[in-house]
């Protein structure tokens, strides 16, 4: 009944995760900066896995490498792949406490960067700088936080 | 297991094809973009329809930054401005100064080479554009810019400063442009010493301070201080421009290459607005066309299809130099070929005095 609302939400706040990716900051900032849209896109996917699936996880991965001037498709696939086991785990993981959410955010924000990684050594972008991998612990911290704020937008159940 | 669910979800539940299928169907569409984008050349159209819509979203994000600098810009005090002011007419004297000579020198130099006609300007026409954006991701060294193919920006286009060279532009759209910057690592363009007139190639590092010369070998004379042009080589740059200047050499006794590392003359860093540069072919110094050069094996990063770009043998490269074996050969073979380039590359201009 709420969908609607719902959609509108996740699309805003959505939009605001993409900004916050690729608002230029400062060079040491952008190595710790955590990967907003893809937390905010996991939130919304294990809070309401039929509204926000993986066609948000697709489209905000598109954003993404346009803006990042990746190869197109990238981002994308490993987005979806995320999104997909949010969906399918998403019982699982709203069961738990905050705590340890983070801890299976930090996995999904792993294996989100681990596909980014494989795809950018297949096209011969491999660019092995450790400072790739910071922002999966930054995002996992920052967890509770996006969580926390974006429950105030989540329609009343 | 759906008492679980939200009162959202419930209405679309059950209906609709499984996660799994949809993820397959999502995966293979991705797959089938990469696929395009890394071989096909069309999918540079999708691209620019997707850049376009992008263009608010840029300008947006980039808002703040621009107002901090309008809102600086409108209150510097007027003594400020007076001295900015004094500064520049200096600046321009000077380089009125040095222009009168490089005249005489240019003109002194076409006599020599027994060109009786008056040389034209090497750059046919140029641009100021402004910088919209900055990559957000580490190692990868790129700008946007705010002028796309209707302000006529080509691939491939020369971007510098004032100082010296900062990059070329690998990706247009329609109101605005991608730039990769000389110190992007998947960045190489050919230079030479200024003192000795050694050809090389400089890599980025991905840091904007930072440039890598790793094809020098041991032995080879090159030192701190010393100054490197742009050699005309790659097909884009004309050779002759500033690019960097050497900060470090470092030379062990078991390894065959030195590592050198040189400081970019253009800033880099603080590039607020850059030049866009269109030469003009007949000039001797003017980046070759692609017919004179030879290509090398470098694969193209960007497709060669506006105007007058060409292949870019050496200037953008992609997936070589992991420091392996192979690629250190396959630039030792890049390099061989450059001097037998150089008299079809490069006229008179770029040979010996």
């Amino acid at each position: 009944m709420n969908t609607r609302e719902n959609l509108v939400m996740i699309l805003l706040t959505s939009v605001i995760g993409l900004v916050l990716n690729i608002l230029p900051l400062p060079t040491w900032l952008t190595a710790v900066r955590p990967a907003f849209l893809v937390l905010v896109v996991l939130y919304w996917s294990t809070m309401t896995p039929f509204v926000a699936g993986l066609a948000l996880g697709f489209i905000s991965g598109l954003a993404l490498d346009i803006f990042q001037g990746s190869l197109l498709g990238e981002h994308a696939l490993a987005l979806c792949f995320v999104t997909y086991l949010a969906v399918r785990f998403h019982l699982l993981m709203r069961a738990k406490p905050l705590f340890e959410q983070s801890l299976y955010v930090f996995a999904a924000l792993l294996i989100y960067e681990l596909l980014l990684w494989v795809v950018d050594g297949w096209t011969g972008r491999s660019l092995s700088s450790w400072l790739r991998w910071v922002h999966t612990a930054t995002g996992a911290l920052l967890w509770p936080v996006i969580a926390g704020v974006l429950g105030r937008f989540h329609a009343p159940r | 297991m759906a008492g679980f669910g939200t009162t959202v979800g419930r209405p679309i539940y059950g209906r609709g094809p499984s996660p799994g299928l949809r993820f397959t169907v999502y995966a293979v569409l991705s797959l089938v973009l990469m696929y395009l984008d890394q071989r096909a050349r069309w999918s540079e159209r999708i691209r620019y329809g997707l850049e376009a819509a992008a263009y608010p979203v840029q300008v947006a994000v980039n808002s703040p930054a621009a107002t901090w600098h309008w809102l600086t810009d409108s209150f510097s005090t007027r003594n400020s401005l007076r001295s900015q002011n004094l500064q520049l007419q200096q600046h321009v004297h000077e380089l009125e100064l040095g222009n009168l000579r490089l005249q005489a020198l240019e003109q002194e130099n076409a006599r020599l080479r027994e060109l009786r006609a008056a040389l034209p300007p090497l750059a046919k026409s140029w641009m100021i554009a402004e910088v919209i954006g900055v990559e957000a991701v580490p190692l990868r060294q790129r700008l946007i810019i705010n002028k796309g193919t209707h302000d006529g920006v080509h691939v491939n286009q020369a971007v510098v400063d004032g100082a010296g060279v900062l990059g070329q532009v690998v990706h247009v759209g329609p109101w605005s442009s991608e730039v990769i910057l000389i110190t992007d690592p998947e960045h190489a363009l050919p230079v030479q010493i200024t003192r000795n007139e050694l050809r090389t190639i400089a890599v980025g590092s991905g840091s904007a301070d930072e440039l890598l010369l790793p094809y020098l070998a041991v032995n080879s004379d090159v030192k701190s201080g010393d100054v490197l042009i742009s050699s005309g080589l790659g097909g884009v740059f004309p050779a002759g421009f500033p690019v960097a200047r050497v900060i470090g050499v470092r030379r062990e006794a078991n390894q065959l290459l030195a590592q050198v590392r040189a400081e970019p003359l253009g800033h880099i860093a603080a590039a607020r607005e850059v030049l866009l540069i269109d030469f003009e072919p007949a000039h001797p110094a003017a980046p070759p066309s692609s017919a004179t050069l030879i290509e090398g094996a470098e694969p193209v990063v960007a497709p060669p299809k506006a105007g007058s770009s060409n292949g870019e043998s050496g200037s953008t490269r992609k997936g070589t130099a992991k420091g392996s074996g192979t690629a250190k050969r396959k630039n030792a073979a890049a390099s061989a070929a450059a001097p037998a380039a150089a008299p079809a590359a490069t006229p008179p201009k770029a040979g010996k005095p």
